[in-house]
């Protein structure tokens, strides 16, 4: 990943294999403590996993933003000839 | 969306027919799965295809569900197969399918590393953010782009999101890790271009 000389046991691509459990937090203790020590001293890990945690956190943050457009829930209950049991939207 | 857990719905009701509960099913999910089909097709009308479809599908197979999986992981998966199903019918190359790129020893190499973390949060909030946040998505092939969403969007666990896709727990995580870092990728490349330059 990165183009610097390495002093610890984890490599680049090693953490690159674990960071999907890291960041869900499925990880062993001991291998958190491995990818913790090699993102101390890995510039380039840490902005990836850094960054990669900032971009999970914004689409849980945005996931529920959109909403269905006026008509489409009546159609549906149309369609599913449910119209009778259609409760107006408050 | 109703609160099912104010008063959670009858299996028994659903299988026996009950028109007022099949209702109550569609308000509880209809907003989920329509989301998951527009996210998933980026097409206002092929999302209430699909949706209506969904629905019609649950209307005529929930005699026989067994409830091995909850409900909605159900929905998802009936939703996910008939968007896929769209898509296919558009691009017959489509496939959900475990492939030989499921390993993760060959996940692709990151290549940006400007941290944007930093910005100040408003930065993250812009109409023009989160329509970057949706062009990023549609830019994953659809097999990573169905996992990211029901994962990432709509919550899912990955056992879960494996039941819904008929995929492996492993699969799903290596395809949820290459949607993860692909869509970093497409971020850092809008986000960087808003940190304010050195002087």
């Amino acid at each position: 990943m990165s183009k610097h000389q390495h002093t610890h046991d984890l490599s680049c691509k090693q953490l690159l294999a674990s960071i999907g459990d890291y960041v869900e937090g499925d990880l062993a203790p001991e291998l958190c403590r491995e990818i913790e020590r090699h993102i101390s001293e890995c510039e380039h890990c840490r902005v990836v996993v850094d960054t990669l945690n900032k971009t999970i956190t914004l689409y849980h943050a945005s996931a529920h933003e959109d909403h269905v457009p006026n008509g489409v829930r009546g159609r549906l209950f149309q369609v599913l000839k449910l119209d009778d049991l259609l409760e107006k939207k408050p | 969306m109703i609160d099912e857990t104010e008063q959670p719905l009858s299996l028994e009701a659903l299988r026996a027919g009950d028109r007022a509960e099949f209702a109550r099913l569609v308000e509880a999910y209809y907003t989920p799965i329509y989301r998951l089909a527009l996210k998933m097709l980026a097409h206002e009308q092929d999302a209430e295809d699909v949706l209506q479809s969904t629905f019609l599908k649950a209307l005529q197979h929930i005699g026989n569900f067994e409830g091995r999986a909850s409900l909605s992981t159900w929905l998802y998966r009936i939703a996910a197969n008939e968007a896929l199903m769209l898509l296919r019918r558009k691009r017959p190359e489509v496939s959900i399918d475990n492939e030989p790129d499921d390993a993760d020893d060959n996940l692709p190499l990151p290549e940006q590393f400007t941290d944007w973390c930093c910005l100040p949060e408003q930065e993250f909030v812009t109409a023009e953010a989160k329509k970057h946040l949706d062009r990023a998505i549609q830019t994953l092939p659809e097999k990573l782009r169905v996992v990211f969403l029901l994962r990432d969007i709509e919550g899912l666990s990955i056992k879960e999101t494996g039941e819904a896709l008929n995929l492996t727990e492993t699969a799903v995580k290596t395809r949820l890790l290459r949607a993860r870092l692909a869509l970093r990728e497409q971020l850092s490349s809008y986000f960087s271009e808003r940190l304010a330059p050195e002087i």
